[in-house]
């Protein structure tokens, strides 16, 4: 028996030495890498232009997290010139600080989103939602027809927008006071549709002038 | 201390015909969602049936409720065997069974109804959480006061896999759900953007790790060397591989951002660690496919060893493919196609399914009180049936994902891109189809397994069997027996 074996055999004979090494063990480079980035979170700050979603569009992206988008769609451009030649530059951090939880997504049934504010109109994008393949035959992207029907809680928005700001979305009162009016009379539809029209457009470019 | 003592195979036996039903029913999830990306008419225009809403039910049956159960049913018969105990904390284990079921029909109910916080894999939301926390927790204690217990001095290794397997899931499952609650159907998680992803990814990747390989592998160093009729190959070397694939594989998880926003150290972090988990993976796997160095001969009459072999066959293959989809180079083609879901599948059919059917069909006749499965034609039928669809199923999501991931970066001698995306979907649809099929030769052989067991257990059904007497050791000199009080 070699020499060392009797460090070895105080583990191997001991259940608790060996579920505290396990422990230890198993926590070392989970420590390593995430420590850091919570360190580095700090100083990612949004975008000069990215700003928290208001009341419909945080709607709308609560949609497409309850609906499961992301396991057809990525939001997340990489920086590979094939990726930018199809979907428009690279995505970086500072773009999803407030994303809970990131919707980067892991697969490509369908094209990528992170870009796709502006690219169609509103009409079609209602249109794609309630039959795909009214515009997109070869699609095998299901419809989404009940959103269209489906009226918008606002009490439970100023709720998640009150939470947001707890977890330190920079919210102002007066943002949250005017959630009910701006969800007024809207569908799950409407909100999907506003979520989906400012993905990686900053707000401001409408009014910039050119 | 007492002579007659008894193994508790009673909640063993739960746990098997849970496995057996959720293994079932999480396949033949899996069977219609890809049927759905075939026919997308499938979908019915109903929310609780669309795919979107169906995949993580796939997933989730699949991992948690059918290898969660098979897992911890296999963890209590193991702990017991090895330690020559009977299963500490009778109530708790049964604890364990009901709440865990409590958990996944919850989980599977809801997430279709679109209550869910859409984190791959951890798809549940903080209440179904907390009592996954509690439930993991129970689970733990059983297994702990069992091995504390035991009359073996010795801890044998198939133990350390079990334990670090409930260690790493408890850490990841709490460290990656911290979330904010908004209400009973909604919460926010604390961490956004880059962090989430980085943290979700740990989890993801680590779940894979902990769950889909250390547990497995647990299942693996008993049954093996038990269906082989020989002791493991070599020892040490299980133990080598133990302490590098537990200390190993937490580093990788950042493998699964490569190009993306995350920064470029973790993602080189990531890679490197990823290419040295090829060791500890093929330690473990040619460990296992050496110890039937010598009753090869077996493996040719019995099913469950044939399921074990391939297994081990599709573990090594299975983590050499993942090490290489974790260079750089290859990932930029792979990633987001279905490579990698071709990649997961090999995996999962091929490694985690098949070694929990071939330790399913070694330990159901003992812990059912029979002599042999009831039909070992069935077990071939099964195990041809798996295989067919297994081939099927990864060689069509192979090319499907080459395709895609071709297409994707196809540019003409002027550098423009050639296909718009709707030719790739296009391109792998006859793909979709041969998956289709295979997954349904898959489900069929679970079925016929179900059907094995059914008839298996019917003595135990009729409470017939007696329990099987925990074999005493003779105390050794300088052993103090566990529990500890021997004076009386």
């Amino acid at each position: 028996m070699a020499k060392g074996y009797k460090y070895f055999e105080a583990v191997e004979k001991h259940a608790g030495k060996l579920a505290i090494l396990t422990a230890i063990m198993v926590s070392i480079g989970g420590l390593a890498e995430i420590t850091p980035l919570f360190v580095e979170a700090h100083r990612i700050t949004a975008a000069e232009n990215v700003k928290p979603y208001d009341a419909l569009r945080l709607a709308g992206k609560d949609i497409y997290v309850r609906e499961g988008c992301y396991v057809c769609h990525t939001q997340m451009i990489r920086s590979l010139r094939a990726e930018t030649q199809r979907y428009g530059a690279y995505s970086v951090s500072s773009e999803s600080v407030y994303d809970r939880p990131h919707q980067w997504g892991s697969k490509r049934t369908g094209p990528d989103l992170a870009r796709l504010g502006g690219k169609y109109s509103d009409e079609w994008q209602r249109l794609h939602l309630l039959d795909p393949r009214s515009v997109v035959p070869q699609s095998n992207m299901p419809g989404y027809p009940w959103l269209a029907d489906e009226p918008i809680d606002s009490d439970d928005i100023v709720a998640r927008m009150r939470g947001l700001k707890r977890l330190g979305d920079p919210y102002t009162d007066d943002d949250i006071a005017a959630a009910p009016a701006a969800l007024e009379g809207k569908t799950a539809m409407d909100a999907l549709i506003a979520y989906l029209q400012g993905l990686g457009l900053p707000p401001q470019t409408a009014e910039e002038p050119t | 201390m007492p002579q007659n003592e008894t193994y508790n195979d009673q909640v063993v036996r739960l746990f098997l015909l849970a496995a057996a039903v959720w293994g079932v029913i999480g396949m033949s999830i899996g069977v219609f969602v890809a049927a759905q990306l075939a026919w997308p008419a499938l979908n019915f225009e109903t929310s609780w049936l669309t795919f979107s809403r169906l995949r993580p039910d796939h997933t989730f049956g699949v991992i948690f409720a059918f290898g969660g159960s098979a897992l911890m049913g296999t963890c209590y018969y193991v702990a017991q065997r090895t330690g020559h105990t009977r299963l500490a904390l009778p109530r708790l284990a049964n604890f364990t069974f009901w709440s865990w079921q409590l958990v996944c029909i919850l989980a599977m109910v809801t997430m279709p109804l679109g209550i869910t916080q859409s984190k791959e894999y951890a798809e549940p939301e903080w209440l179904i959480d907390l009592l996954v926390a509690v439930v993991w927790v129970s689970f733990g204690v059983v297994f702990f006061a069992t091995l504390a217990r035991r009359r073996i001095k010795h801890i044998y290794v198939a133990n350390w896999y079990y334990g670090a397997f409930i260690i790493a899931v408890a850490l990841l499952h709490i460290v990656n759900n911290i979330v904010l609650p908004i209400s009973l159907t909604k919460s926010y998680p604390v961490y956004s953007g880059t962090v989430d992803a980085m943290v979700q990814w740990w989890y993801g990747h680590n779940a894979v790790a902990f769950f889909l390989t250390a547990g497995f592998l647990g299942m693996m160093y008993y049954f093996v060397p038990r269906q082989a009729q020989q002791p493991l190959w070599s020892y040490r070397f299980s133990i080598v591989n133990f302490w590098a694939l537990i200390s190993v594989y937490m580093w990788a998880g950042s493998h699964h951002l490569m190009y993306t926003a995350l920064p470029d150290w973790v993602q080189s972090v990531g890679m490197a660690f990823s290419i040295v988990l090829l060791m500890p993976s093929w330690g473990s796997a040619a460990n296992g496919l050496l110890t039937f160095n010598g009753a090869w001969r077996r493996v040719a009459s019995d099913p469950a060893a044939k399921f074990m072999v391939i297994a081990l066959v599709f573990y090594a293959a299975a983590t050499t493919e993942g090490s290489l989809m974790a260079v750089k180079t290859v990932n930029s083609l792979s990633h987001y196609t279905d490579w990698t879901v071709a990649h997961v599948h090999s995996g999962a059919i091929g490694w985690v399914a098949m070694i929990t059917i071939g330790s399913l069909y070694a330990m159901a006749p003992r812990a059912l009180g029979r002599p042999a499965m009831h039909s070992k034609r069935g077990m071939e039928w099964h195990f041809w049936l798996h295989v067919t669809g297994l081939v099927m199923y990864v060689a069509s999501m192979w090319t499907a994902g080459v395709t895609e991931g071709l297409m994707w970066r196809a540019t003409d001698a002027n550098g423009v891109l050639i296909y718009p995306f709707i030719d790739s979907l296009m391109a792998v649809r006859p793909f979709y189809l041969i998956r289709f099929f295979g997954g349904l030769l898959i489900v069929a052989g679970m079925v016929v397994m179900a059907w094995n067991l059914w008839h298996t257990a019917a003595h135990a059904r009729a409470h017939l069997i007696k329990p099987i007497p925990v074999p005493i050791p003779e105390p050794e000199p300088q052993q103090t027996p566990a529990p500890v009080p021997a004076r009386a």
